[in-house]
């Protein structure tokens, strides 16, 4: 054993840089391999710091291979192999950084990512042996330690790790690696070694100009074809060379991009992570275990949620709905619903498409005399107007005693407000609740009011997923989304809820004749002797459907009110003007089809029915569903078979129209003021018109004075007769 | 969406509520498989369905290797026996721009339309009402054309495009990230360039002349026309076109899973900007 050679100063400044770089921890251990080992999470070792400074002088900066024999210092090298052999247990043995990373990673072979790593580093081997005398040296000079070493380590699989692993007794002999000849028992460097002839001093700097980092980073390329070549070999794409820009853009991706320790999460999918936490709380199941018993019974007996996998299973048929997990955990979210309201019954009744979120839908009843408090909320606004209107009145009774400046008051009065339906009744029979999402908290939308429903078949607008958006439209919404969409699940349900003929009878007639107006019967009831309809027949008729939900009038209710029905405060205005506006507006009332009318007799679109009705499977007609589908609402779904029939709606919440929509036109200018001979308008005098005016005045003038002398000439004379 | 991962597609797609019933499902994986046998296609798409009054027509298309190729159209009315549609030209689609309403269902139907025309007889020229007659077929061609080009998508990425020419599917697609998924710039339309040239030179400096060959969504007219969201829990991105309802894209990001349907009737929302 010589000397050892001296070795130059550690660039380990430039190194740790270039490390730090690229790893965010420099964990303890972790050999930064120089140049050749790939840069996936080689496990780490808990090697002396010293020694990993020793590898990192051996770092590819420095050109040339004046670095081969730079050592490490002695006293820190690590025990020779055959030692560290006998030391056994080693999970973590003092190995000596000559070794290259194959010997790192012992510890941790089941780590697939191990054998492409040693693999790559075999092959480098392998090159480079080939090309240096010196290295073959070398190679004969490390058989038999690493034997030992590596018989030792790779015991168990070596076999199926390794199976090129006839080349591994190659040295990695990279110029950056120290030998310690004294350690490795071969004369070192600079005594034996012959020098390297032209062609290896070629190949030589071929290699170190690859291993040059690059400007903007500190990768070499050496070091990113190695990382490729390694992840080819790994993966084993098929036809890896059609997709080799691929794989060397995604290559150089991973190295300025290292997968994030397990410690912190990943910061992009917080918010999917934070929405499956509130989607887990759906299934758990309420209440602790000792009364789990209890709360099956309960549960079994009588529930107020609706068996919505039953129906998914059914629209399901006919390729209506949604996906079967999405189902239940609609469901789940309907069990929610019912558990936190006083609910008696509840339907899911459909999912609104919007711009940014969409809405489910649920259709639900109160128990009776549950309190709704948007009832008393309601109510105010009304009084509101009321009282607004009051002082006004006052105001303009004062004003008339000072006839100066008097405004001309307006003598438009706004169109009698219709009153809106009471709750559990017409188009407020159900109340709605809904949400975003399953596991999203459900909010109560408000009863609609038939101004409305009025404007909401004005106008057509997307609904944009926030319950709190307003509408701006043409004529202007009273309201915002919330009132919208209720305006529209209220129209969609007096359209699109349909039944089998039968299900649903009327109760016991009691004189409904003879209501107001012959309003009709606004109240059904199942009926308990329902046989069921084959299925082949209700698709061939549409009378063999009803629908079940009553018809909305023009007025933007399900009962017709006279809205001019004076309430007391109008009669104190004063008779006069009541019986101008009785003269003038005489209200009919409106009537439309009565309840439970068959779909037969719905009105065409443009020649074509309304309804398209299929079986929901040709191929076995006996146990198909029928199904109805909706060609005025596009998105609303009715299946029946049997004696069960349930109702869908799944879409925008916009009607078909087969012409373009028309927005309503702006009114026309409002007369200002009315005309009376006090005030009237009328046009200036045009110059001409001045100018004769003018003209004819100096002419009257001019004759008056003429007529003045003439007197005064007359006078004169007379005086002075 | 592709033929071959058509149970996943129709799963992730059903959101908008419209799909295929189990039984059509069955029939379709098979019959797409011979569809791409006999045609001899390198990918088959299932395009969507066309909802009629007496039945609806189930669209599929091929693709050659060259993903960008004019692609071929094919019909079926039960999923079983589809049969080949002529391609698309302007004549057809000028044709058919006239008829409006529902489709019938029935490909020979044909729609009336009155058109006044000139007509010469010797030396006057007046004008008749001639009655022509528009086959639903060439509705069908000139509807599904049109959609193709409108609203066909597929996210950035997804395809690539060599020096030679063709342009390839990417194999090493890994999917968008989450907060790409959510801008419509990271999509692309499903055809041939047409707004691409029209980039100012300090735009196509940026581009990758591998990924960035088409179109994205940003300037599409009217602005607004595609409603972006966010469905399962944020684990899969949905656009859904407005000018052009029925039309459903899905893609769940940080995969490979995307693909487009359209299931719906057939008829361009006029109306969208009234409506935004």
């Amino acid at each position: 054993m010589g000397d050892p050679p001296p070795h130059p100063e550690p660039p380990s400044q430039e190194p740790a840089i270039r490390r730090g770089s690229q790893v965010s921890e420099p964990s303890p251990g972790q050999i930064q391999l120089p140049a050749a080992v790939p840069e996936e999470e080689v496990p780490q070792t808990p090697f002396d710091v010293q020694t990993r400074q020793g590898a990192l002088m051996g770092q590819a900066n420095l050109p040339g291979w004046s670095q081969w024999g730079s050592l490490p210092q002695q006293e820190n090298m690590p025990v020779f192999p055959p030692e560290a052999a006998r030391a056994g247990d080693a999970e973590y043995p003092p190995m000596n950084m000559v070794f290259p990373s194959e010997f790192q990673t012992l510890p941790y072979m089941d780590e697939s990512r191990i054998q492409g790593a040693d693999q790559s580093s075999l092959i480098l081997q392998q090159l480079q042996g080939d090309q240096s005398n010196l290295f073959q040296q070398l190679e004969s000079a490390y058989q038999d330690p690493r034997g030992n070493l590596l018989d030792h380590f790779y015991q168990r699989d070596a076999q199926h790790l390794y199976e090129g692993s006839q080349h591994w007794p190659y040295v990695r002999a990279d110029p950056a690696l120290h030998v310690t000849p004294s350690e490795l028992g071969f004369p070192p460097y600079g005594t034996e070694v012959p020098e390297p002839g032209p062609r290896q001093l070629a190949v030589q700097n071929a290699k170190a100009y690859l291993l040059q980092t690059s400007v903007s980073c500190h990768l070499s390329l050496y070091e990113h074809l190695v990382n490729l070549l390694t992840k080819i070999l790994n993966q084993r794409p098929q036809d890896p060379l059609s997709i080799l820009e691929s794989l060397n853009r995604t290559t150089q991706w991973e190295w300025f991009h290292p997968k994030l320790d397990t410690l912190r999460d990943d910061p992009e999918m917080q918010p999917t992570y934070e929405v499956a936490e509130k989607q887990k709380a759906l299934f758990v199941r309420g209440g602790g275990g000792a009364e789990g018993e209890q709360e099956m019974e309960e549960e079994v007996a009588e529930t107020a949620v609706p068996n919505v996998m039953e129906t998914a299973f059914y629209f399901q048929q006919a390729g209506v709905g949604l996906s079967s997990d999405e189902s239940f955990r609609v469901f789940l979210a309907l069990k929610q619903l019912v558990e936190q309201q006083p609910i008696r019954t509840c339907r899911f009744w459909g999912k609104v498409l919007g711009l940014s979120r969409s809405y489910l839908v649920a259709e639900v009843e109160f128990r009776e005399g549950e309190e709704e408090g948007e009832e008393e909320e309601g109510e105010e606004p009304m009084e509101g107007g009321e009282a607004l209107e009051a002082p006004p009145e006052e105001e303009g009774e004062e004003d008339e005693d000072r006839l100066a400046d008097v405004v001309p008051k307006p003598t438009w009065k706004p169109p009698p407000a219709v009153p809106k339906e009471e709750s559990r009744s017409g188009a407020n029979k159900y109340l709605y609740f809904v949400c975003n999402e399953p596991g999203r908290p459900w909010t109560r939308l408000p009863h609609v009011t038939p101004a409305q429903i009025v404007h909401a078949r004005k106008i057509r607008k997307f609904l944009t997923g926030r319950l709190d958006a307003p509408v701006v439209s043409y004529p202007p919404f009273p309201g915002n989304e919330a009132n919208y969409l209720r305006a529209q699940i209220a129209r969609i349900s007096a359209a699109t809820h349909v039944s089998p003929l039968g299900f649903y009878q009327f109760g016991e007639e009691e004189g409904d004749e003879e209501e107001e107006g012959g309003a009709g019967r606004d109240s059904y009831e199942e009926n308990p002797d329902f046989e069921g309809i084959p299925v082949l027949e209700l698709v061939d008729s549409m009378a063999n459907w009803v629908h079940h939900a009553q018809h909305i009038l023009p007025q933007g209710r399900c009962t017709w009110v006279n809205p001019l029905q004076k309430t007391e405060e109008e009669e104190e205005l004063g008779e006069e003007e009541e019986k101008a506006d009785e003269g003038l507006e005489e209200v009919e009332q409106e009537v439309g089809p009565p309840l439970l009318t068959p779909l037969s007799e719905d009105a065409e679109i443009m020649h074509m029915s309304a309804w398209t009705a299929r079986l929901s499977c040709t191929l076995c007609p006996q146990y198909s569903v029928a199904i109805v589908r909706s060609n005025l609402w596009p998105g609303a779904y009715t299946y029946a078979i049997g004696k069960k029939f349930e109702n869908i709606y799944i879409g925008w919440g916009h009607k078909y129209s087969p012409d373009n929509f028309n927005p309503a036109l702006p009114a026309s200018i409002q007369q200002e003021y009315p005309s009376g001979p006090e005030i009237m308008e009328m046009s200036d005098p045009t110059v001409e018109e001045e100018q004769d005016l003018k003209a004819a005045q100096e002419q009257a003038l001019a004759t008056a004075e003429e007529e003045e002398e003439d007197e005064e000439e007359d006078e004169d004379e007379d005086q002075d007769d | 969406m592709d033929a071959e991962g058509l149970l996943l597609s129709l799963e992730l797609a059903s959101g908008s509520g419209q799909g295929l019933g189990p039984d059509r499902r069955a029939s379709l994986l098979t019959s797409l498989m011979l569809v791409k046998r006999d045609y001899r296609y390198d990918r088959v798409l299932f395009w969507g369905r066309i909802l009629g009054l007496v039945s609806d027509y189930y669209i599929a298309q091929g693709l050659s290797e060259d993903q960008l190729a004019p692609r071929k159209t094919l019909y079926s009315l039960n999923c079983t026996e589809w049969s080949l549609l002529p391609p698309a030209t302007e004549e057809m689609v000028a044709q058919t721009s006239v008829v409006k309403g529902r489709f019938m269902g029935d490909p020979s139907h044909e729609y009336e339309h009155t058109e006044l025309q000139k007509v010469n007889e010797g030396e006057k020229v007046f004008e008749e009402e001639v009655v022509v007659q528009i086959k639903e077929e060439t509705r069908l061609v000139s509807i599904i054309d049109q959609i193709d080009k409108a609203v066909a998508i597929i996210p950035r990425g997804a395809l690539f495009k060599t020096p030679f020419g063709p342009t390839h599917v990417n194999r090493t697609f890994e999917g968008l990230s989450l907060s790409e998924a959510k801008k419509l710039t990271s999509y692309f339309h499903f055809r041939e360039p047409i707004e691409l040239k029209n980039k100012t030179l300090l735009e196509k400096a940026d581009l990758d002349p591998s990924l960035d060959f088409m179109d994205s969504l940003e300037h599409d007219i009217p602005k607004g026309s595609w409603s972006i969201q966010m469905e399962r829990g944020n684990a899969l991105v949905v656009l859904r076109s407005l000018l052009w309802p029925g039309l459903t894209f899905y893609h769940a990001p940080r995969t490979k899973n995307y693909g487009y349907i359209y299931v719906g009737t057939g008829e361009k929302n006029i109306d969208l900007p009234f409506m935004l």
